[in-house]
């Protein structure tokens, strides 16, 4: 497995990397704001609400309920 | 449950599948009837006659008009009744809705939405499917789900290890991690998974003829609504591009799918296979062909049996996410923002 992929090179990308040899998800904003997750749930949830969130530091986040589904 | 996602183009049918005889297809709700004119160019109209609402499919073209089958009704083009039985004047509401059409890469694209924002120019390529540099075998299979879980299956691979073992799943997929990249600007979703030293599954080793363990690189780039391309790399163990960027001990496989919502519990499962190796091997077209054919019907049948659990269950079900789910679930989020979109668009536009 390579390292950090980066393949689009859009001004407003939002990045998601599976942190190798843990179960972390690392979520990289276009903005440079950068933090560790453990569920993709938030973790989209953090990313989408730039640039609320985005200035704080890079602590996990933990897991929340969820309250997504199918339908 | 995401509504549909209007003013964009789907994909309606291929182009091989469309004559001098009328055919019927439904695309996001809306019946379509579609026929090649005289001069060359696809006509789109809504399936129905203004008259009576009888399907203009089951009707009869006569040079580049559709004579209606029940009263004998006439269609231009345009969609312009230009003929009404047995009377001189012709209604000024006689006429049914024409669909924008463009044919580019081997499919028909028809614009689902307000016509006057039918821009070409936002109609995703797959240019690989006309490349002669390409050799390309295609299908479609009738799916008895909503797009949503197409959409979700295509973006997560790991399901190739359980689901498609045999064919085109092997441990390795399942176990390699993910980065999944979202660009807003230009509408695109980039998950890639890039396995270093991998089991060669079959669909692969008979068709490359690679003995033994390979380099095996999953790029998918999916571009809402419809269209979804797996950028496919194999190659054996370590042997990767040129630093100059061209990859001649390479075998690429661009497999597209073209996810086109029917009705909101059905989807026309657009699937198609080029490579760029062994071009002229009907053997490899007939192998291919079928072992995809086959992997997309496991998935069909999969998908069905999952529409109909989510049908019968209480709203409120919590679903559970994990890592394998982020691309996924940024196609979810994206394909919600792109239909709250179009509707407050269409909201505006009425006002």
């Amino acid at each position: 497995m390579t390292g950090r992929v980066a393949v689009l090179r859009g001004d407003a990308v939002h990045r998601v990397h599976w942190r190798l040899g843990t179960d972390l998800l690392v979520a990289v904003c276009h903005c440079g704001a950068e933090r560790d997750f453990e569920d993709p749930v938030v973790l989209w949830d953090w990313l989408l609400a730039h640039p609320v969130g985005h200035e704080s530091g890079s602590a996990p986040a933990r897991r929340q309920p969820l309250a997504v589904s199918a339908r | 449950m995401t509504a549909f996602v209007r003013d964009q183009w789907y994909v309606a049918a291929y182009g091989h599948e469309i004559g001098r005889e009328l055919f019927a297809r439904t695309v996001l709700g809306e019946p379509l009837v579609l026929y090649r004119a005289e001069t060359g160019e696809v006509v789109a109209l809504a399936d129905r006659c203004v008259h009576r609402r009888y399907p203009l499919s089951e009707s009869r073209l006569d040079g580049d008009t559709i004579i209606c089958g029940y009263h004998g009704f006439t269609y231009d083009k345009a969609g312009t009744c230009v003929a009404v039985p047995g009377q001189a004047r012709i209604p000024r509401t006689a006429r049914v809705p024409a669909y924008p059409v463009v044919e580019r890469d081997s499919f028909v694209w028809v614009w689902i939405g307000a016509p006057d924002l039918a821009d070409e120019a936002l109609i995703p390529r797959a240019p690989w499917l006309v490349d002669p540099g390409y050799t390309t075998v295609c299908g479609m299979e009738p799916l008895a789900a909503r797009y949503l879980l197409l959409v979700d299956n295509l973006l997560d691979l790991s399901h190739e290890t359980y689901l498609h073992g045999g064919y085109i799943g092997t441990p390795e997929v399942a176990e390699t991690p993910i980065t999944t990249e979202v660009d807003e600007d230009n509408r695109t979703i980039y998950v890639s998974r890039h396995m270093d030293d991998a089991a060669c599954p079959p669909f692969y080793a008979k068709s490359t003829g690679i003995e033994g363990r390979i380099t095996r690189w999953q790029d998918i780039e999916y571009r809402p609504p419809c269209l979804y391309l797996l950028h496919s790399r194999v190659a054996p163990v370590g042997v990767l591009p040129e630093e100059d960027g061209s990859d001649p001990n390479g075998f690429h496989v661009e497999v597209v799918y073209a996810i086109t919502p029917e009705t909101e519990h059905s989807t026309h499962d657009f699937w198609a296979v080029a490579r760029d190796f062994a071009l002229d091997d009907q053997g490899v077209s007939d192998f291919l062909a079928e072992s995809n054919r086959t992997v997309v019907l496991q998935d069909v049948t999969a998908l069905d049996i999952l529409e109909k659990v989510i049908q019968a269950e209480p709203d409120g079900y919590q679903e559970l996410s994990v890592n394998i789910d982020t691309g996924g679930l940024a196609a979810r989020r994206f394909l919600e923002r792109m239909a709250a979109d179009a509707a407050e668009g269409a909201r505006a536009a009425r006002v």
